[in-house]
């Protein structure tokens, strides 16, 4: 039992009720699209198109169709894998961390993060598989019995590291994701009016009860996969940084790199959770739920990443020029100064200068402000990838083998496409599933004592206390 | 106690049944269900049957769907009767020869299951160790899809019979003169035949025409290239004159140029050589000294050495480097009887001095075998000059055509082709519609060389034999045997070969000849010998030339590079691919100029120029920015330009340069006057390396031979790491556990110093291991797929250290190193612990492998190679109508390696050390009970590099090659390459020794 403090902002303002959230969360599910949603879907569905084509060319012609070289032998494949992973770690820290840590506002968020999560990790995936050269022999990279021989995958490559982390990290996100979306389900399940909704709302609701039983299992099992997916958050970039850690190549060969590659995941992640946030809260009109203390809260934790990253790139160049390798020392003059310096000052601008704007709190506390700061942030970290790689790459070690990488159609038609991919996944899951946690967020109200209960008698069993224990057990149909 | 316990297998043992006692003794003493599966057992109910016939069911349907998907049948058909020298799967070498335009080279070529596969040096020969890349590409050409099947009459497709019928009849009746126009042919028996075949005419004349011609030289040297011998020079010295590269038989002076180059700690001796030239040739780019002069000032230069050797003093014009100069005269003068000029130029006054500087210092009977001249070059240009005039008058009744193309490469094609019109008879060998044969009225095409007879008398003294390896693949005939048929000679050109050679035959004939055949070289002459002409100009008279050389404007020069030469060949894809040795571009020839013309024109690279000739006309070609071409020159390569249905590889790239060579007197001199006009259009240029300074990195040595001979332990740069315990090498320091090689371990020596930078090795390797073209979109989008490739690095200008932008330019007169750069097989490699899949591991014999079926394509090995050597198949190669190449076609394919896979898509691939030489090597070793025989087993670039500068062996056995090698050059001159990454190469590196004056 915890005690919140009356003096305390409120984490969701306008005078909810439960019954209030309820037909707030539910309002999207249950009426038709709007035509904003189809709009938004229709461009989507036009990315999704794209990205299908690119990838018929890629797997029917070959990986030739991009810009690739036998020098830059990744670019935008990975960029773009890296980019989604990193992306998708707001979702688990939200949902996670913040879960152990007791910050209550997440919960307003973590429904969407959590999709975005997961939907990032799918766009992500599709580059580990799309940018092989024989795609449908991919099985092979998993430690699979076969009757190939005595063939094994090689346990050293972190490229095997790679699908450990991502399958695991996709896999417990989505079932986390799946067990916060069940007694929500059953809600809709319940108002349901049509004989297919309250069909497919049954079966995905899993029969929930909502009984005292299951919301203690409920609990239960979000405790404990919040508890295994805390060291994912940790874990999945730090194995995807690795593929460039342990590796020789001047620029890529660097120990920073796991720190440094989860708080620019952690940083991009909060990046896009903002912008699809704003998007959302206003086109569902969700403002209430999706405060500006939600929103400033984030924006803190955008500065806080945000500065390590800048530190970050601060110590590679140092480390680069007091270590005395002159081909690491190369490598960093050749990001600032060679013929790909506009991509690295693109990621110093994006990453290091705009998120240093949240220091003055009008700014931080700016819907217009955020959202621009938010697609700089995505923008920049994009960058970062793009220039670790590339310019690592394409000016190693030997001269004679230096080459300049630039994209193809195809290339810029994957990754808009992965973007397609992801909104229309995304704006799916905004139609069909409620998109805040209706059982969490009623959870966090203030206590009944300020709240007007004019139609709800069982709001009075709520009093009291607001927290995340198995205490509240009856409010689920409401 | 024991026996009387008593176990039972079962309870009906127990109970011993009869029925049980009956089956106790079989195998299976149940009952099996064999009945039940066939649904005929009485005692089994309806649901086993059920069961079993879905089982059944099941399995029938299974079966059915597998037996549906039939692979695709190939049919390997077996001998009837096995003829009895060729085992299925075992290749046979014979010995052969290749001559093509001046490039000598001793060949076995290797034929497995009846198909020429690869050109290998003929160790027999005397005269080269090893190939020119022409020579290992020449293979390619035999499956040319685009050479002609049948005989052609007016362009139409005929029968053998009616075009002798034709010709004899047409030959009885003809008016005027009779001419066969052949490039230099360096056989005896066939320049005998086709005077034979002349003698009938009332006037016949053998014109010898060749497209890049050294009429001058021959013209100064009665008619003969002089002996030249490299190897015994101290100082050579070359003016215009790519011996190295493409001049003329070069595999031969490559080989003794690299004798006087070699060094070691017991031979600390070695040649130093100047070079004066327009153009960075890749003789010009191993030279110790590298003056840049203009085309104009070659004739002052010479005059300069002949004044300084001779001791006459005399004037010397032109803006060129004279401190040079002096120091060449006086290691000339200090080398007498040990030094050599040569030079290229096809100016008579030029050739008259150089061979006067020849006499003066000594050289003839020492470093110019007077007895031995070559005959690699014999073209006359007054000749042919003469006969373009003759045509042009009508005063022609027939001309033949072998192995010459003057309607493509004379400067004066055009009259060529007016005066072809006025010709009753034309015929040409072509081995398809080329320019010359497209105006002929028949083409009777030559077999391709590994098809014929023939012999070779490439020097005085020499000879050598060329064998049929595959039966003529179309109906084609050798232009001898058509020869012998048109003169009413029944003798097939085998038995006129094999009877013109009993002269020099000593004891039993046979065992002669078969000896013969089976070497491939004799010692022996067949030549007639010739009379000298006598030089009509005199040294003085040359030399008085000399100060009327003046002229503003751009001059240009016409140059052959190694690969494409004069174009005949241009159609071989492996050699448009080939990487040109200095400027590293392919597919195509552009406008080589220096950097100060090209920001004065504001040109920059790929810009395209417009050339415009002193005749009128202009070509458009894209501007490459050459370091060391001379001040106010631009230089074009001969052999483009092509524009022919009939050689799809060549056509469209570049513009054809020879009309830039100008007629002056007899001679036609290879450089013109022309003016140069920046157009708007750019012209990507495909070059395998763009970058082209090492970045003050020290990834390719060099030193003087001062400090080499002061100690030769202080030339090479030696990496140390910082350690607790003072400074370590690399491979003391290691996180991992190292392999142990109990068997053998393969190892490479590259030296520095011998390797001129040729490209023989990769066209070699491309060869030997199946390795596509790409195509030009491809090289330019830097993929092209060679497994080797020589790394050719320039000085940069005079930079701070540090100063990274600065060292990007190349100097305007650089130095130039090579390096070969292939899988240096890492004995820690970082490509091997990246793969997921364990695509590329390590061999028990120190080889980086790749399993290619295993390989799903992520690129990382390719990302994580200090190196850089994998090459990925980005698209399917084969098989694929995008890359129309000898991989897409069935005629093409015949071509590839039997014993290597050739690679699909998505897979990445890269040197092997040619394992299946190794594995073929050691299975014959273990076959005869014993350990392979260093020098057994070789590489494909080792083998045909033409100076021996790369040693492959088994580094666990004392006394191979490689491991005396690298005993005696450890700390020395001996490098690895990134020694500090400790990725532990198999490949060594001897660091390069300049002889600087």
């Amino acid at each position: 039992m915890q005690h919140v403090s009356p003096i305390r902002e409120p984490l969701v303002t306008g005078g909810k009720t439960y019954h209030d959230i309820t037909e707030d969360v539910c309002r999207q599910v249950e009426a038709k699209p709007n035509a904003r949603w189809a709009a938004a879907f229709a461009v989507a569905l036009v990315g999704l198109a794209i990205f299908l084509y690119s990838v018929y060319r890629t797997l029917w012609y070959g990986i030739g169709e991009w810009g690739l070289n036998k020098t830059v032998g990744w670019a935008w494949d990975i960029t773009n894998f890296v980019w989604w992973v990193g992306i998708g770690h707001a979702g688990t820290l939200i949902s996670a961390i913040l879960l152990l840590f007791r910050q209550k506002w997440r919960t307003s968020i973590n429904r969407a993060a959590e999709a975005m999560t997961i939907f990032a990790v799918i766009c992500a995936a599709m580059f580990p598989v799309l940018h092989m050269g024989r795609p449908w022999l991919a099985y092979w990279v998993l430690p699979l019995p076969n009757t190939f021989g005595s063939l094994w995958v090689n346990f050293n490559s972190p490229l095997l590291w790679d699908v450990f982390a991502i399958s695991t990290y996709f896999s417990v996100s989505l079932v986390f994701w799946y067990i916060g979306l069940i007694p929500d389900f059953a809600t809709i399940r319940d108002r349901a009016t049509g004989p297919i909704a309250r069909r497919a709302y049954t079966i995905l609701s899993m029969n929930w009860t909502g009984s005292a039983k299951a919301w203690s299992r409920y609990e239960t099992v979000s405790l404990i996969l919040a508890g295994l997916a805390t060291p994912l958050v940790l874990s999945v970039h730090t194995i995807v940084s690795m593929d460039f850690a342990t590796s020789v190549i001047p620029g890529w060969h660097t120990t920073i790199f796991p720190p440094y590659f989860v708080a620019g995941a952690i940083f991009s992640g909060f990046a896009m959770v903002l912008t699809l946030m704003i998007i959302t809260r206003k086109t569902f009109k969700l403002e209430d739920y999706i405060t500006l203390e939600h929103v400033e809260s984030m924006n803190k934790v955008i500065i806080l990443t945000g500065s390590i990253v800048g530190i970050a790139y601060t110590t590679e160049f140092f480390i680069a020029w007091y270590s005395g390798v002159e081909y690491e020392a190369y490598a960093f003059i050749n990001r600032a100064t060679g013929p790909y310096w506009w991509a690295y000052w693109s990621m110093m601008t994006c990453n290091v200068i705009t998120p240093q704007l949240f220091w003055f709190r009008k700014i931080r506390r700016s819907l217009t402000a955020t959202f621009i700061i938010s697609i700089f942030v995505n923008i920049g970290m994009w960058f970062e990838r793009f220039v670790i790689i590339v310019t690592s790459l394409h000016r190693d070690y030997l001269p004679s083998s230096w080459a300049m990488f630039s994209p193809t159609s195809i290339d810029i038609g994957v990754y808009v496409g992965t973007i397609g991919l992801f909104f229309t996944l995304f704006l799916l899951f905004a139609k069909f599933f409620p998109v805040v946690n209706m059982a969490e967020v009623k959870a966090i109200l203030k206590s009944s004592s300020e709240v007007k209960h004019n139609h709800h008698a069982h709001a009075n069993t709520m009093h009291g206390t607001a927290t995340d224990s198995n205490t509240n057990t009856h409010h689920s149909n409401d | 106690m024991q026996d009387r316990i008593k176990y039972w297998k079962g309870i009906e043992e127990l109970e011993n049944t009869p029925e049980f006692a009956k089956h106790a003794h079989n195998e299976f003493p149940e009952f099996l269900p064999v009945n039940e599966t066939r649904g005929e057992s009485s005692s089994a109910g309806a649901t086993p049957a059920r069961r079993d016939f879905l089982k059944l069911l099941g399995f029938g349907f299974a079966a059915a769907t597998l037996a549906s998907c039939e692979a695709p049948v190939r049919k390997a058909i077996p001998y009837l009767n096995k003829p009895v020298d060729l085992d299925p799967g075992v290749a046979n070498w014979y010995a052969s020869t290749y001559f093509a335009n001046g490039d000598y080279n001793s060949i076995l070529v290797k034929s497995r299951d009846g198909r020429p596969i690869k050109i290998e040096p003929n160790p027999s020969s005397t005269l080269v160790i090893g190939t020119s890349p022409r020579a290992q590409a020449s293979v390619l050409g035999l499956y040319d899809n685009n050479r002609l099947r049948t005989p052609l009459i007016k362009g139409k497709e005929a029968k053998w019979e009616q075009v002798d019928r034709e010709i004899a009849s047409r030959l009885g009746s003809v008016n005027g003169k009779v001419a066969f126009v052949s490039s230099t042919i360096i056989s005896p028996t066939t320049k005998k035949l086709i005077n034979e075949f002349g003698a009938r005419f009332a006037n016949f004349e053998h014109v010898v025409y060749d497209a890049n011609s050294a009429s001058a030289l021959l013209g100064a040297n009665g008619g003969v290239v002089p002996g030249y011998d490299f190897s015994k020079a101290n100082i050579v010295v070359g003016i215009s004159a790519d011996f190295l590269g493409s001049w003329m038989a070069q595999s031969v002076f490559a080989n003794q140029y690299i004798q006087k180059r070699k060094l070691s700690s017991d031979k600390k001796e070695m040649s130093r050589h100047y070079q004066f030239e327009t153009i960075m040739s890749l003789t010009g780019a191993n030279a110790d000294v590298r003056v840049p002069i203009k085309p104009s000032e070659e004739l002052a230069v010479v005059t300069a050495l002949y004044n300084g050797v001779t001791g006459q003093g005399g004037s010397t014009t032109g803006n060129f480097d004279k401190k040079a100069i002096a120091n060449a005269v006086a290691d000339l003068k200090a080398n007498s009887g040990k030094a050599l000029v040569v030079s290229g130029s096809n100016d008579p006054a030029v050739q008259t001095l150089v061979t006067a500087i020849n006499q003066a210092i000594g050289a003839e009977g020492a470093t110019i075998d007077t007895a031995a001249p070559f005959f690699v070059k014999q073209g006359n240009d007054a000749q042919m000059l003469r006969l373009i005039n003759e045509m042009n008058a009508g005063s022609v009744g027939a001309v033949f055509f072998y192995n010459a193309n003057p309607a493509y490469d004379h400067p004066l094609a055009d009259k060529v082709v007016s005066g072809l019109k006025k010709v009753g008879l034309k015929v040409s060998f072509a081995d398809r519609v080329e320019e010359t044969a497209a105006l002929s009225d028949y083409v009777t095409p030559d077999n391709h060389y590994l098809e014929s007879w023939n012999d070779a008398e490439p020097k005085r003294g020499i000879l050598s034999l060329a064998q049929p390896v595959i039966s003529p693949i179309f109906m084609t005939r050798q232009m001898q045997d058509s020869l012998l048929k048109w003169s009413n000679n029944k003798t097939p050109f085998y038995e006129y070969l094999r009877n013109n050679w009993r002269g020099i035959a000593s004891g039993d004939f046979n065992k002669f000849w078969e000896k013969s055949v089976h070497d491939g070289v004799v010692n022996g002459s067949l030549f007639p010998a010739t009379t000298a002409t006598a030089n009509t100009l005199t040294a003085a008279a040359a030399a008085s030339r000399a100060n009327k050389t003046a002229g503003t404007g751009i001059e240009a020069v016409v140059y052959e590079t190694v690969a494409i030469g004069t174009g005949a060949e241009a159609n071989n894809p492996w050699l448009q691919e080939m990487a040109d040795p200095i400027s590293k571009a392919t597919w195509s020839n552009y406008v080589a100029m220096p950097r100060k013309m090209a920001d004065e024109m504001k040109v920059v690279q790929g810009d395209v120029l417009k050339v415009k000739l002193a005749n009128g006309k202009s070509i458009e070609l894209p501007a490459l920015i050459q370091p060391g071409q001379a001040q106010g020159t631009i230089s074009i390569a001969m052999g483009y330009g092509r524009n022919l249905e009939t050689m799809p590889v060549a056509k469209g790239l570049g513009a054809n340069a020879f009309p830039i060579a100008t007629v002056a007197g007899n001679n036609i001199i290879y450089s013109g006057k022309v003016e140069l006009e920046k157009t708007n259009a750019t012209v990507e240029i495909a070059q395998m390396q763009t970058h082209h300074t090492i970045m003050d990195r020290n990834v390719v040595q060099e030193n003087t031979l001062a400090n080499y001979k002061k100690n030769p332990k202080d030339v090479t740069e030696y990496v140390r790491l910082a350690t607790h315990e003072g400074p370590a090498k690399p491979s003391t320091i290691s996180l991992w556990d190292d392999y142990e090689y109990k068997n053998h371990h393969w190892g490479m020596v590259i030296d520095l110093n011998s390797c001129i930078g040729c490209g023989a090795c990769t066209i070699s390797c491309q060869a030997e291991n199946n390795i596509p073209v790409v195509g030009k979109q491809e090289v330019q989008n830097r993929r092209e797929m060679h497994w080797m490739r020589i790394d050719r690095y320039y000085s940069a200008v005079e930079h701070e250290e540090g100063d990274y932008a600065t060292m990007e330019d190349p100097a305007e007169n650089p130095s130039v190193i090579f390096q070969p750069m292939l899988c240096q097989h890492c004995n820690h490699a970082p490509c091997e612990t990246v793969c997921p899949v364990a695509a590329t591991m390590h061999s028990s014999e120190g080889i980086n492998q790749m399993a290619y079926n295993r390989c799903v394509g992520t690129r990382y090995c390719a990302n994580n190679c200090p190196y850089k050597v994998r090459r990925f198949n980005w698209f399917a190669y084969s098989n694929n109508d995008k890359f129309d190449y000898n991989m897409n076609n069935d005629l093409g394919k015949m071509v590839l390696n039997p014993d290597v896979v050739v690679r699909a898509r998505g897979v990445m691939e890269k040197c092997s050390f040619c394992v299946q030489r190794v594995q073929l090597g050691k299975l014959d070793a273990k076959r005869e009970n014993r350990r392979p025989k260093d020098g057994e087993i070789i590489t494909a670039c080792a083998q045909s590099c033409p100076t021996n500068a790369i040693t492959f062996g088994d580094m666990l056995d004392p006394e191979s090659r490689v491991s005396q090698l690298l005993a005696r050059e450890q700390g020395e001159r001996a490098f690895h390459v990134l020694d500090e990454l400790n990725v532990q190469p198999n490949v060594t590196y001897l660091t390069k020794i300049r002889n600087l004056a």
